[in-house]
Parts: C-alpha cells; sequence; structure tokens
C-alpha cells in the first residue's frame, strides 16, 4: 500500500516542531469528529500584508499517522516563509489531496508534502491530512491575516 | 474451533450464498472480509427480492386510495408490521416505523417534549420540567444520548448517567442515588455498540418502574442477534433499525407498550396521522398510524419483514450461538498479541457480536488501513460513542463485528492482516501493552 511512505512514518512518530510555544498571534483547536482527533495549533505572524511572514507555528497534535505527520510537515513548509508562500503551499496541498489521485504534487512547492500524494486516493483519509492545514489556515484569519485568496477551508463530511 | 460452530459449512456456505455483495474483491481483487455489520449489515437476496417485488407488482401509497394496488400495497405494509412484531412478541400495532432507530428515539424523547407545554397532557408521565431528571448511561451510542441532552434542554430537567467500569460494564454502584423519584425516564442500551455489553434489562427496568420512571432500551445490536422478547425484557419502549439486521436502509422500528402509544403525544405530523382536521385543529389516528406521518416506508418495511424471515429461517439462538463462537475466537486471538488490548468484558463473559479494541501506540485509523489493505472491513473511529471513549481513555478503537455469514477464515485473516501492523508502523511486540 502506498499510503504509508517512510517519511509520513517518520513525521508521525518525530513530528518536527511539536508542542505549543510563546509568542503566538492565535490559537485554534480543530477536532475530526468522525474519529476524535484533535490538533491545538498556535501561529505567530510578523510583519503586514505582503510582506507578512509566518515566523512560528506550534502544535500539539493526537491523532493518527496522517494527521500527526501531516502537522508535522505543514510547520516544516510554512515556518520561515511568507503568508503568501505558506497559502500557496496549503492551496498545493489541498488539491494534490483532493485529486483522487489525479495530481502528484511538486516537491518544490510542498516540499515533504508529497510523500501525503498517496492519501488523496484513500477519500476517508483526506480529513485527516488536511486537520492541520485547515487549523493553520483558520488560526491566520484569527491572526488578523487575509486568506481570501483561498477558497472555502473546511473540508466537507459528515460524523456520527 | 469450526466443530462447534452451530452451522454445518454447507449451511454457511449457503449462508453466504445469499449475499451477492460477499462474491465481489475489495483493494486489488482480494475477498471482501465485512467486519462491520455492526455499522449496517448487508442484504442476503430475499429481502432484495421482496423490496423489488413490492415496487414490480404492488406498489401504491399505503392507508390511501381504494383502487387494488393500495389495497394490496396496505395489506404488505400492514402484514410486515404484523411479521416483525411477532418476532419481537409483541402485538403488531404496537409496532411503529421508523426511518430508524435514531428517529424512534428521537420519537420518544419528543413525546416528552410535546407534552410539556400543552393545556391538557393525557398523562403526567410524560410532563418534564426543571427538578425532573433523565438518566441515560455513559456507554450510550449518541442517538441515545443527544436526543435527551436535548429533552433536557428544552424541558429544564436535568440529565445524569450511570458510568462504566474499567471492564466495560456499567458501575450500578451508585445506582440508587441516580434512579429516585425525580426520574421521569432512564434510556439504555441493551448491548453496546462498542464494548459488546449486556446490560441487565429486566433488573434496571424493575428498579425504573419501582420509581415510576419510564424505560428507553435501545435494542440496534441486539434484536438481529439475541432472541429478544418484548413481553419479558421489562423495557417500556425498544427502538432498533432495519438495516443493522440484513433488512433495507431508511426503515426502523420503535416499539411500545400500547397504553403509552395511547397517550403519547404524535412527533411528525401531517398526513395518515390525522383522524380529523379542521382549519383550527386535528385529532389524531390511533397508535400506530399516529406516529406515521406521511407516505410511509412500504417497501422498506417490507424488505425488513423479510429480513425477519431470513432470520427465522435460520434461528437466532444459532445465529447468536454462531457469531459468539466467533467473538470468542477473535478475543483469544487478540489476547495472544500483547500489544493488543480489547476493550469491553473478558473473554468468556456473554457479549453482543461486536469486539473492540486498541493497538497502543498506533491510531485506530491506522489499525483499519491496514486491515482494509487485506480487504478486511472495520469501522474505527469511536463508533458515535466519544463519552464511552473518553471513559475508556481511547481516542478511537477498531471495531470487528460480526454477522451470520463471517466465518472462521475471516477471523484468522483479520488475526494475520493485524499482525502487520506492527510491522508497518515498527512496534516493538516484545514489550506488554499498557
Amino acid at each position: 500500500m502506498d499510503l504509508y511512505q517512510e517519511l509520513i512514518l517518520e513525521h508521525s512518530k518525530r513530528p518536527h516542531h511539536a508542542g505549543l510555544r510563546d509568542p503566538f498571534d492565535a490559537e485554534v483547536h480543530h477536532i475530526n469528529p468522525t474519529c476524535g482527533d484533535e490538533v491545538t495549533l498556535r501561529v505567530d505572524v510578523t510583519g503586514d500584508g505582503a510582506k507578512a511572514v509566518v515566523t512560528d507555528v506550534s502544535y500539539e497534535a493526537q491523532g493518527c499517522s496522517i494527521s500527526v505527520a501531516s502537522a508535522s510537515v505543514l510547520a516544516e513548509e510554512v515556518i520561515g516563509h511568507r503568508v503568501e508562500e505558506a497559502l500557496a503551499t496549503f492551496e498545493a496541498m489541498r488539491a494534490m489531496l483532493t485529486s483522487r489521485g489525479q495530481v502528484a504534487g511538486d516537491e518544490s512547492v510542498i516540499g515533504d508534502g508529497v510523500a501525503f500524494a498517496g492519501v488523496s486516493k484513500y477519500p476517508a483519509r483526506v480529513k485527516c491530512a488536511l486537520l492541520g492545514w485547515t487549523a493553520f489556515t483558520d488560526a491566520l484569519a484569527r491572526a488578523g491575516v487575509d486568506i481570501t485568496s483561498t477558497s472555502s477551508t473546511s473540508p466537507q463530511g459528515a460524523s456520527s | 474451533m469450526a466443530d462447534v460452530l452451530p452451522f454445518t459449512d454447507g449451511e454457511l456456505a449457503a449462508i453466504r450464498g445469499d449475499f451477492p455483495i460477499l462474491t465481489r474483491t475489495v483493494r486489488d481483487g482480494r475477498p471482501l472480509v465485512y467486519l462491520d455489520s455492526g455499522a449496517t449489515s448487508h442484504k442476503p437476496t430475499p429481502v432484495l427480492d421482496a423490496e423489488r417485488a413490492f415496487y414490480e407488482q404492488h406498489n401504491a401509497a399505503v392507508h390511501r386510495g381504494a383502487h387494488q394496488l393500495a389495497e394490496e400495497a396496505t395489506d404488505d405494509f400492514e402484514a410486515a408490521r404484523a411479521t416483525i412484531a411477532s418476532f419481537i412478541g409483541a402485538p403488531a400495532d404496537e409496532v411503529v416505523f421508523t426511518k430508524n432507530a435514531t428517529e424512534a428515539l428521537n420519537l420518544v424523547a419528543y413525546a416528552f417534549s410535546n407534552a410539556a407545554p400543552t393545556d391538557d397532557p393525557k398523562d403526567e408521565r410524560f410532563v418534564l420540567g426543571a427538578g425532573d431528571e433523565i438518566l441515560v448511561t455513559e456507554m450510550e451510542h449518541h442517538a441515545n444520548l443527544v436526543p435527551w441532552q436535548e429533552l433536557a434542554r428544552r424541558t429544564g430537567a436535568t440529565l445524569r448517567w450511570v458510568p462504566v467500569d474499567a471492564d466495560g460494564a456499567l458501575d450500578l454502584s451508585g445506582l440508587d442515588e441516580l434512579l429516585t423519584e425525580r426520574t421521569k425516564v432512564f434510556a439504555f442500551t441493551h448491548v453496546s455498540n462498542v464494548l459488546g455489553t449486556v446490560n441487565p434489562v429486566a433488573d434496571l427496568a424493575a428498579r425504573a418502574h419501582a420509581v415510576g420512571a419510564l424505560v428507553v432500551v435501545d435494542a440496534c445490536q441486539s434484536v438481529p442477534h439475541l432472541a429478544v422478547d418484548v413481553a419479558t425484557l421489562g423495557a417500556d419502549f425498544i427502538a432498533f433499525s432495519g438495516h443493522k439486521m440484513y433488512g433495507p436502509m431508511g426503515v426502523g422500528v420503535l416499539w411500545a407498550r400500547g397504553e403509552l402509544l395511547e397517550v403519547m403525544p404524535p412527533f411528525l405530523t401531517g398526513g395518515s396521522m390525522i383522524e380529523l382536521v379542521t382549519m383550527e385543529r386535528s385529532t389524531y389516528a390511533p397508535a400506530p398510524q399516529k406516529f406515521e406521518a406521511g407516505v410511509p416506508n412500504a417497501a422498506q418495511a417490507v424488505g425488513l419483514a423479510a429480513a425477519v424471515r431470513w432470520i427465522e429461517g435460520l434461528g437466532v439462538e444459532r445465529i447468536h450461538a454462531h457469531e459468539a463462537a466467533l467473538v470468542d475466537l477473535l478475543q483469544r486471538g487478540l489476547a495472544e498479541r500483547p500489544w493488543v488490548r480489547v476493550v469491553g468484558p473478558a473473554v468468556g463473559t456473554p457479549r453482543g457480536g461486536a469486539v473492540a479494541f486498541v493497538v497502543d501506540g498506533v491510531h485506530a485509523h491506522d489499525v483499519g488501513q491496514v486491515l482494509d489493505d487485506a480487504g478486511v472491513a472495520v469501522r474505527v473511529g469511536h463508533h458515535c460513542a466519544w463519552p464511552l471513549h473518553r471513559a475508556l481513555g481511547a481516542t478511537a478503537t477498531t471495531r470487528a463485528s460480526f454477522a451470520v455469514h463471517n466465518t472462521v477464515a475471516e477471523v484468522e485473516t483479520l488475526l494475520a492482516a493485524l499482525d502487520r501492523v506492527p510491522v508497518v508502523f515498527g512496534l516493538d511486540t516484545e514489550r506488554e501493552a499498557s
């Protein structure tokens, strides 16, 4: 099965940038109601407008290997980057994850995120991989960042 | 092991032959090993045929019209009611068709709610307000918890609950404090959809009745797997789903004592359920029609009756013995794997057809994915019992749930697939699970 790439397993066992840190501009708590996975995520943003930079992303993720690894890769890919770039990475990740295996993902844009290409073939797991990313964009919005360049950030799906 | 199964290999092959879906493959050609019947069961051919025959030969809106098809459709629908009622030991007019068990439970909760504000409640038992209490348990499916939370919110009554102990049984040590003359309703599950725990319905009902409370039992996980006779069960209401007992989706059942159905206000209102309608007000038909507003799900009811006949043809006791043997086999297999922790009653304790477990260090979604890769379909998550999982200290569990078509070989396939989990995720299987 091509879902559990070594990179995903490594990130899930030793998630990068894990733990909640100060300072931060906004903190959010997102859950996946189908399985009870949770992520608490903080963002720290410096500067305004086009020059705004994601200074830090810190998080506590409790969940499956896909959701934990995804939060780890997210932190890796956006910390120190301009908000604009971070949102472009999010868009590229989402396009790949929701493509049902049609979009391979561009390593120059999403880095280790390409390891998640296999997830897109498992629709039930896409929400796991997007949990951290939707928390991240929500946190940016709460921190006062204009994220309207991205479309709706909430993956659809019901729970029981 | 196969020697103690109640069905011969030939019988089991015939049973499996009734399920067209079991011949398909999943994930690159692997045979389907379906161990998720607790979520929804597959449908045997006689059920599919009955539903199709209704549409092909008798289709009409029941309880309306005087043409021949309307008569036939109505006869089929009412015969289905009688078949299902007889299966649970009830008179036909005590069976109400709903769309599922969730709607059946909401119907009861709204009977309380709708009784509260009326100027002339027919029965004080259904009138709830501040100071009254609703008792549930910590092991409930959300369907038998959320409607009661909402009822409490609407009426000002207080929701209380019986906790679950470490073995996955109800902790009844504090029941005298929880179940008092303030309790108007005690709602609990017959068999836990996660733990498999079988609750002592008759004892709990007797204690509830002693303080004047009505007893609502979620029977979704018992009716398909155990002989349930409402005459001796002790409950005042039971709810169950058709689709979990080899029947179609879109049909469920509420059974209630006739005298309660008579005094309960309706839930959904509209056509079919009326006696007389003027522009100002309406009076209602007797039960069960009072609770079946709109054109009912007749084809699904007919399909469910076919499912009941199919179950009766095999014998519910034999079905239970077969599933119990598979549950026992799985529990013993899991017990040999110290990195797996089964939640719920220990091996040998009577339980329903579900076994949920945790692989410490690996999330249930990941366990389920590895099993799926081997063609084994299980449920992962909190199984609509989130508070129970909190009480168990587990974010999520992996649940295998059985039906009569499952085999010893399928349990072995599950266990073999499970052994790949430590390999994929690099677990040290020598250590003891915590």
